[in-house]
């Protein structure tokens, strides 16, 4: 009966161990994988959103040039091929000098006007840190344009402008970042008594992905203070769509300023009105640093 | 009755100690992959890689995460998470097989010994059945493990775009080698 019993015993519970043995979850032995604080990247893809910076940053070491384009009213007709015979362009190169910071420089035909900038990032969203990212921007802009009364004495500081600017943005999902700035802008020397050296404004931007290489965008600015006059507030809808090594940005806008002294300062069109321009951002990425060995740590 | 209680006693025992005297580990495996197409060669490394290994059972692990791998340009590595292997939807990878020839290993004895494993990998949210060979070194009470072998992206639903067929290889040669060492629990 005891031996009976025994058999009993070793046959259920045989099987049992046989069946744990081939389940076993070794990894569960070795604590499994250790996921440190993860920060939150490719918020946009690119790092303007349109107009406006975006809280994405130029990755270390890599350059982006970038080559944008903004051309005439679409409403100017056949004529004038829907715009497309007048074009507004800016060139720049950004520096991914560090994670976080990021320097530019460019140049647009528009007042020949030349523009720097410097982007940092305090603040990184994380899993399980902080909601957001908090991006400041600072830029200067140079008029270059020869002076329109060169018979008075001007002063080299008459041509310069100044932004600086909060980004506060969050990546909500895989697919959706949305991103609200102030800004303010601030010009030495305007055109006008009626127009104000400081002028104050709102930003607001965002990312749907539609799929993985291609994103719907928005950008807008609502002018709080200092209008210039017979200005507008920008607005742009476009689309991202990568492509391996470049991104390129189609938008509609009715600005035609590419950074963002010029597009708070001088967007002259209503796009409510129908004055709408198409344009386009291209970004090409080179890496310039050092190249990095994979696997050196 | 109390001898079979002492017999449950002990095959519950021996089965739970298993583990404990057998299991090789590591959490610094490295493991790294190769694709060669005509425009570009990309390589990328990892060297958190988790494996555990039981020599009893020959039952072997892998566990790594996807956005560990370590890219020679940043926007590759950026394409690889949020194009190819969609990283924040699939985390991570893991192997979990058998070597198949694990009584041919004489773990008491430093030397190379060859090694065939078994088992399924999941890339990408999908799994597949693998076979490979290798060679375990035993060498001062620890296991080095090497291992070579290609996957084909399209295997695991990792899509390259037309335009850049000449960029990215469907063909990945992957590298295996982790050092383990006793697992003390």
């Amino acid at each position: 009966m005891k031996r009976n019993l025994v058999w009993l015993l070793i046959i259920c519970l045989l099987p049992y161990q046989i069946i744990n043995a081939q389940d076993t979850d070794l990894l569960k032995l070795a604590g499994g994988d250790s996921v440190a604080k993860e920060r939150v990247t490719m918020a946009f893809k690119s790092s303007r959103v349109i107009n406006q910076h975006s809280m994405e940053f130029i990755a270390k070491g890599a350059m982006d040039f970038r080559i944008l384009h903004r051309f005439g009213p679409i409403n100017s007709g056949f004529e004038n091929f829907y715009g497309l015979d007048e074009a507004n362009f800016r060139f720049g190169f950004d520096f991914g000098i560090g994670k976080s910071l990021t320097v530019g420089i460019g140049r647009s035909n528009v007042n020949k006007e030349w523009d720097g900038f410097i982007k940092y990032r305090p603040v990184w969203q994380t899993v399980g840190g902080s909601p957001v990212s908090l991006v400041w921007v600072s830029g200067m802009t140079v008029n270059s344009t020869p002076w329109t009364q060169p018979d008075r004495k001007n002063y080299f500081s008459s041509r310069l402008g100044f932004y600086h600017e909060l980004i506060i943005g969050r990546k909500f999902t895989q697919g959706v970042t949305l991103q609200m700035t102030p800004v303010f802008v601030h010009r030495n020397l305007v055109d006008s008594v009626i127009n104000e050296n400081d002028t104050w404004a709102l930003g607001f931007g965002g990312r749907f992905k539609l799929t993985k290489r291609t994103a719907f965008v928005f950008d807008y600015h609502v002018i709080l203070a200092g209008k210039q006059a017979g200005t507008y507030n920008p607005v742009s809808f476009g689309v991202d769509i990568e492509t391996g090594g470049h991104v390129f940005q189609l938008h509609v806008s009715n600005a035609t300023g590419m950074n963002e002294k010029a597009f708070l300062t001088n967007t002259t069109d209503d796009f409510w009105s129908g004055d709408i321009r198409f344009g386009f951002n291209l970004s090409r990425m080179f890496n310039i640093g050092k190249k990095k060995k994979a696997g050196d740590q | 009755m109390k001898r079979i209680v002492i017999l449950i006693l002990t095959l519950w025992g021996i089965t739970s100690e298993v583990a404990a005297q057998d299991t090789f580990y590591t959490k610094g495996g490295k493991i790294s992959f190769f694709s060669k197409a005509p425009l570009e060669n990309i390589e990328a490394n990892h060297s958190g890689v988790t494996c555990v290994m039981d020599k009893k059972t020959g039952l072997l692990q892998f566990s790594l995460l996807m956005k560990g791998f370590e890219f020679e340009k940043a926007l590759m590595q950026e394409h690889f998470n949020e194009n190819y292997v969609e990283s924040d939807k699939y985390p991570k990878s893991t192997f979990r097989g058998q070597i198949t020839n694990n009584g041919d290993v004489n773990y008491s004895s430093d030397g190379t010994y060859p090694a065939k494993v078994k088992g399924s990998l999941v890339i990408h949210g999908e799994t597949r059945e693998i076979e490979t060979s290798g060679t375990i070194e035993v060498k001062n009470g620890k296991l080095m493990l090497k291992a070579e072998f290609p996957v084909l992206l399209s295997d695991y639903k990792i899509s390259i775009p037309s335009i850049n067929n000449d960029n990215v290889s469907n063909t990945i040669r992957i590298t295996v080698n982790c050092s383990l060492e006793l697992l003390k629990s």
